[in-house]
């Protein structure tokens, strides 16, 4: 007989813990759905950042002791750092569980974020009074269906960095850089005169840094994105001209073949290391290009605004980025103040050398501009015309599609035509869905 | 039944034992509930819905949609081509350079403990760690690849080995062969020092050559820990993730993405969790027969030296 109860009590235990399971899954599949909360405005906020253009962590950890000691330890904040490629899984994948209240999105994230839950609407609070005092331009970085998402931490651009000495070491000044011609001509002098076997890298590895460079030459050869329907066009003769301009670079020798796998971090590195004289790169390159722990440039680094297609136009890739508050967070007044507090103008300031203020007047201080010349120097040619990617919700969908696509082009699998055909083709269909 | 023909204190004293057991057992009950029956579940249902959202609260029932979605996809059947292939080569690899090792490791010769001890080093290196030593040993500035091959003269210029999509499949292969044929190695060591000497030297005493004596002594002992080793590793290489994510992530041109990569792509980088559901039992069905089919043969084999 007690065999038989224990069997029985074995049983329904387990039937009862598979029951609950199923019960847990059968109310939604997700199992999200759960709102985030205001909070009292004190508290431990989590906050998501990553590791390379921009602030560093060291700029991140004194501004995070410096808001501490401003709020009397009321609010504090752990900080977490990821890779750029790792930083949007890492904010979708976090979100059920609301790990993060404050988290670092892109400008290409907002539409999907915000259609998809994840991020909450800043309401009333951003842009607010200070409209007028901020860049036209920054404002919209987290905007989507007239709301705003998050607070953009500075305009940001791919400017273009060189190394002083071996231009110089061919003749050339900084005047011959004005253009993608100029640029070519004088790596392909560099190239014959030994200084530097592939004076330009590039950051074409698998991933968004494809696509930002892509950008800025198809804005240089005068292309765009999307037409006014909203459809892919780039397999059009502008489009097809900078990829073709791209893959006759690697065809001459002047472009470092391995550049296919390199991200932004790579090419910092040949740069810093005097391998290579010319890259793309993030304003905040400029900061450890001159710092000679890291760089063996330090003295020969100089930077411009992008160089000019054939037609003249040089539109910068529109890269900034913005703070965000999880819609799943439950201290989300906290996590307003930090925010808040990380792009004032004071705060902004301080940081220059990593990433340039949002703020109209900060432009305006030599005390400021003066921690930072060179980037200030050509930041109004740089910020004048920007070129946008698409801002659709399945942006990452899109955007591999055409990275893979640029790989075929450039590693020689298929001719740039043929490769952008086909992306237009499969990136148009997601975008029908 | 046997419970009801014994005496009563015996009875007793069975039933506080299973008893005992049971919760004993509990623990380890919930646990594996938790860590694989309750996803596994979940996952289940999930590839039967259309979840775009890791937070979504409207989730259409979509019945098997996804998984005709999933197989009607080029980019699940390219993904699953590279899998096998990494599968097949990596295997192969393994097998191949664990038995010569597993010999090596079996021969009587002093230090024997040491160079055992060593041999297990490169299993013992967490796989992102040994991602990125390869990564820099293929490095196309400084690797240590460019830099031997060079030195030899078998190379005129550095070479940027992960920049071709073949090439970059093959090399993270060598890689991940370099981490786990230890591991083989000394599974297969363990099946070796299970035969008894006796049978090799009473072949030697009968004249049988070194070649006669491993293929008719010492191959067919050795199948049951060959087959094992196969379930394992044909399982872990069809799973391969960690080191394809560290070293070359997917690229370049989805040369490296392999079905793991790829589910984890769709589900989380594009938020399509209901394909990425979907993406992922298949794969788990492809396992399960491929472990049907080892465990079979598993069987077989040991049949026939039993």
């Amino acid at each position: 007989m007690e065999g038989k109860n224990l069997r029985r009590v074995q049983r329904s235990l387990i039937a009862g813990v598979a029951a609950a399971g199923l019960m847990l899954t059968g109310c939604s599949v997700t199992g999200g759905g759960g709102g985030g909360e205001a909070g009292d405005g004190t508290g431990e906020i989590n906050a998501l950042f990553m590791k390379q253009a921009g602030y560093s962590e060291d700029d991140y950890a004194q501004i995070i002791a410096d808001f501490e000691e401003e709020n009397g330890g009321d609010i504090t904040v752990n900080p977490t750092f990821v890779s750029y490629e790792a930083l949007h899984d890492k904010i979708v994948t976090s979100a059920p569980a609301g790990t993060y209240d404050v988290v670092l999105i892109d400008v290409i994230w907002p539409a999907e974020f915000a259609s998809k839950g994840i991020v909450a609407d800043l309401g009333d609070k951003f842009p607010g009074a200070s409209k007028d005092e901020l860049l036209s331009g920054v404002i919209p970085t987290a905007e989507y269906q007239d709301k705003f998402y998050g607070v953009p931490n500075g305009p940001s651009t791919k400017l273009f960095f060189y190394n002083e000495d071996m231009i110089s070491e061919v003749g050339a000044t900084a005047e011959d850089l004005d253009t993608w011609d100029g640029v070519l001509a004088t790596a392909k002098e560099i190239k014959e005169a030994g200084i530097s076997e592939y004076p330009i890298a590039w950051s074409w590895a698998q991933a968004e840094a494809l696509i930002c460079d892509y950008a800025q030459l198809l804005g240089a050869f005068d292309g765009e994105f999307t037409n006014d329907d909203g459809e892919l066009v780039i397999n059009n003769e502008q489009g097809v001209a900078a990829l073709e301009w791209m893959k006759q670079t690697i065809d001459d020798g002047l472009t470092n073949p391995a550049s296919t796998t390199f991200l932004e971090d790579d090419v910092s590195k040949a740069l810093a290391q005097g391998e290579t004289a010319f890259g793309l790169n993030w304003d905040s390159t400029m900061r450890d290009l001159q710092d000679p722990e890291i760089s063996t440039i330090a003295d020969a680094a100089g930077v411009l605004a992008t160089p000019k297609g054939p037609n003249g136009a040089r539109p910068g890739v529109n890269g900034a980025m913005a703070y965000s508050i999880t819609a799943t967070s439950v201290n989300q007044d906290a996590a307003w103040q930090f925010i808040d507090y990380m792009t004032s103008e004071e705060t902004q300031e301080k940081y220059v050398q990593s990433s340039q203020p949002s703020w109209k007047a900060s432009y305006e201080k030599p005390e400021v501009i003066d921690v930072n010349p060179e980037v200030f120097a050509v930041s109004e040619e740089a910020y004048a015309d920007s070129i946008l990617r698409p801002a659709v919700p399945n942006y990452s969908t899109v955007s591999q599609i055409i990275q893979v696509e640029l790989q075929n082009a450039l590693l020689g699998k298929k001719t740039p035509q043929e490769a952008l055909d086909d992306a237009v083709e499969a990136a148009n269909a997601e975008l029908e869905d | 039944m046997a419970v009801s023909t014994a005496s009563a204190p015996r009875r007793k004293r069975r039933d506080s034992e299973r008893r005992l057991a049971f919760w004993l057992l509990l623990p380890a009950v919930l646990a594996v509930f938790g860590v694989i029956l309750y996803p596994l579940a979940r996952t289940l249902l999930i590839s039967l819905f259309e979840v775009k959202s890791a937070v979504a609260v409207d989730t259409p029932f979509v019945g098997l949609g996804n998984y005709v979605e999933a197989l009607s996809a080029s980019g699940f059947w390219g993904a699953l081509g590279r899998t096998l292939y990494f599968t097949l080569v990596s295997t192969s690899i393994e097998l191949v350079f664990g038995l010569g090792i597993a010999f090596l490791l079996n021969a009587k010769i002093r230090g024997r403990w040491l160079l055992r001890a060593l041999v297990v080093l490169p299993w013992a290196v967490p796989t992102i760690v040994n991602a990125a030593m390869w990564k820099g040993i293929y490095n196309a500035q400084y690797g240590a690849l460019n830099g031997v091959l060079s030195h030899l003269g078998l190379i005129d210029s550095y070479q940027a080995w992960l920049s071709d999509p073949m090439t970059a499949l093959n090399l993270v292969i060598i890689a991940d062969a370099w981490k786990t044929t230890p591991l083989v190695a000394i599974f297969l060591l363990a099946g070796l020092t299970a035969i008894p000497s006796e049978l090799t030297e009473a072949a030697k005493v009968d004249r049988a050559g070194a070649f006669q004596r491993f293929f008719s002594i010492t191959l067919p002992l050795l199948l049951p820990s060959i087959a094992l080793v196969l379930v394992l590793r044909t399982v872990e290489a069809v799973k391969v993730f960690d080191i394809i994510y560290a070293m070359t992530r997917g690229g370049p041109a989805n040369g490296t993405q392999t079905i793991s990569y790829y589910t984890y792509v769709t589900a989380f980088s594009e938020q399509n969790y209901g394909l990425g559901s979907a993406i992922s039992f298949i794969v788990l069905l492809i396992i399960l027969v491929l472990t049907t089919v080892y465990l079979r043969m598993l069987r077989r084999s040991e049949m026939s030296t039993l």
